[in-house]
């Protein structure tokens, strides 16, 4: 392995400057599945773990409490599937259902679906961690229950679920790139095409960095959240 | 309803396609079961060094753990299989795979070893030292025995992850079984195989996302 050949494949700069503009297409494509599904994989899940939570206090009668099993097997399902495996299901199976769905919004769906069953997780602890005498005190006050949701338990839940939040959202934004292999023309795709292209893996690389580059102030920024709930 | 059926639940196929998924089953078994023992052993060597207090290995650890954090994992993948050729450095994809998953896994089991560690005293190796044990006789016999508690839930939950990501090694062409999938959805023209495959990683993972839960409900 000379050093020579290590930068002629690798650190080339001529094709790292003649792909770059090809790359930030790329870029601009995984951060719009990113911001889509992170935004609907909220909605989502915060809606999930509110019904679930609903359910489970208002009442104790089980048939009722039997509309929480199908949130559960969701939720359990989309934990426990790899997410590149419903990807593929979304976009190569559904389609002999007659659901057809473009590239990009199969992207976004998956992703969405598979964060909002962490979310609804991570916020239904948040909700939870909230002492049920704040809910009672919130009605005898006469507020609504989706007033007391809104001013009194979400805001004070939404404290808790930072942390977790935080870390698991930026794991479903890295898996964003798996888009790549349903076709979709993400920063990987594109690298992939520059790299066959040119038979050179420098734009490998420069994706390599550029998505070390976003993620690792993400990365970071988790860390410290973590370490300061934990004191 | 007859057109769900015949599309992902067919019987037939799934009887065809039973010795290739059955063949992918085994590979995914044994990717996790290889990557998951070395990620862990990799893992917990790199949290015992930083237990030393030397800055440059400390420094060259934290760049190792933030850099795999920050870099998604089917990236990886690629890099090693599509870009490392480059440099004559060539892997069949099973190894490629494993390789990527130890890196990958030891970066975050790196971190919660490290947070188990942590968790006990100082005081404790001090008392240790001072008995005459050594460095790794402090670490098997004081620091890990109590660290477990602290790092079982969230290990738990790596492991589940790690095998989770089993499936990005069909990227490179290794025939686990989204793969072996794959193929058969191309043979037979009918996804029944790819729900096949839902349906195995539900089975196989459900329990340790149950087990997960628990323990952090246990721990936490």
């Amino acid at each position: 392995m000379e050093i020579r050949n290590l930068i002629h494949y690798f650190f080339n700069g001529r094709v790292f400057l003649d792909t770059l503009p090809q790359l930030g297409q790329g870029l601009w494509v995984t951060v719009q599945i990113a911001f889509l599904s992170i935004s609907m994989g909220f909605v989502l899940g915060l809606a999930l773990a509110v019904i679930r939570v609903a359910v489970k206090r208002i009442t104790n009668v089980w048939p009722i409490r039997l509309l929480n099993l199908p949130i559960a097997f969701y939720v359990d399902a989309l934990r426990s599937i790899p997410p590149l495996v419903t990807l593929v299901v979304v976009y190569y199976a559904l389609p002999y259902l007659g659901i057809y769905i473009l590239r990009f919004w199969a992207a976004v769906l998956t992703f969405a679906v598979v964060l909002s069953a962490f979310a609804e997780e991570i916020f239904r602890a948040g909700i939870e961690s909230i002492g049920r005498e704040q809910a009672e005190a919130a009605r005898s006050l006469g507020l609504s229950y989706l007033q007391m949701m809104h001013y009194v338990i979400i805001p004070q839940g939404f404290r808790v679920a930072i942390p977790p939040l935080t870390s698991r959202t930026i794991a479903v934004t890295k898996d964003v790139s798996l888009a790549s292999v349903i076709g979709v023309a993400d920063l990987l795709k594109e690298a992939r095409a520059a790299q066959a292209f040119l038979a050179n893996p420098t734009p490998l690389i420069s994706a390599a960095l550029l998505f070390t580059l976003v993620f690792l102030p993400l990365v970071r920024i988790s860390m410290y959240l973590e370490k300061r709930l934990a004191k | 309803m007859d057109a769900l059926i015949r599309n992902f639940f067919n019987v037939e196929v799934m009887y065809k396609a039973r010795i290739l998924l059955w063949i992918g089953l085994k590979v995914t078994l044994q990717l996790s079961a290889v990557s998951l023992v070395l990620a862990i052993l990799v893992g917990l060597l790199l949290a015992s060094l930083r237990n030393l207090h030397n800055k440059v290995l400390n420094a060259l650890i934290i760049a190792y753990v933030d850099l795999f954090r920050a870099l998604p994992t089917i990236v990886l993948f690629m890099l090693v299989y599509f870009a490392l050729p480059y440099l004559g450095v060539c892997m069949p994809p099973f190894w490629a795979a494993v390789l990527t998953l130890t890196v990958n896994g030891a970066a975050y089991f790196e971190e919660i070893f490290r947070a188990g560690i942590e968790s006990i005293e100082k005081g404790q190796t001090e008392a240790a030292k001072a008995l005459g044990l050594n460095f790794s006789q402090t670490m098997r016999h004081v620091i890990l025995p109590q660290a477990v508690r602290v790092v079982l839930p969230p290990a738990t939950s790596n492991s589940l992850e790690l095998i989770k990501t089993t499936v990005l090694a069909s990227v490179i062409a290794l025939p686990e079984l989204l793969k072996q999938a794959q193929q058969a959805h191309g043979l037979f023209a009918n996804p029944t195989p790819l729900v096949e495959a839902a349906l195995i990683f539900l089975l196989l993972l459900w329990p340790l996302v149950r087990l997960t839960g628990y323990l952090e409900k246990k721990f936490g």
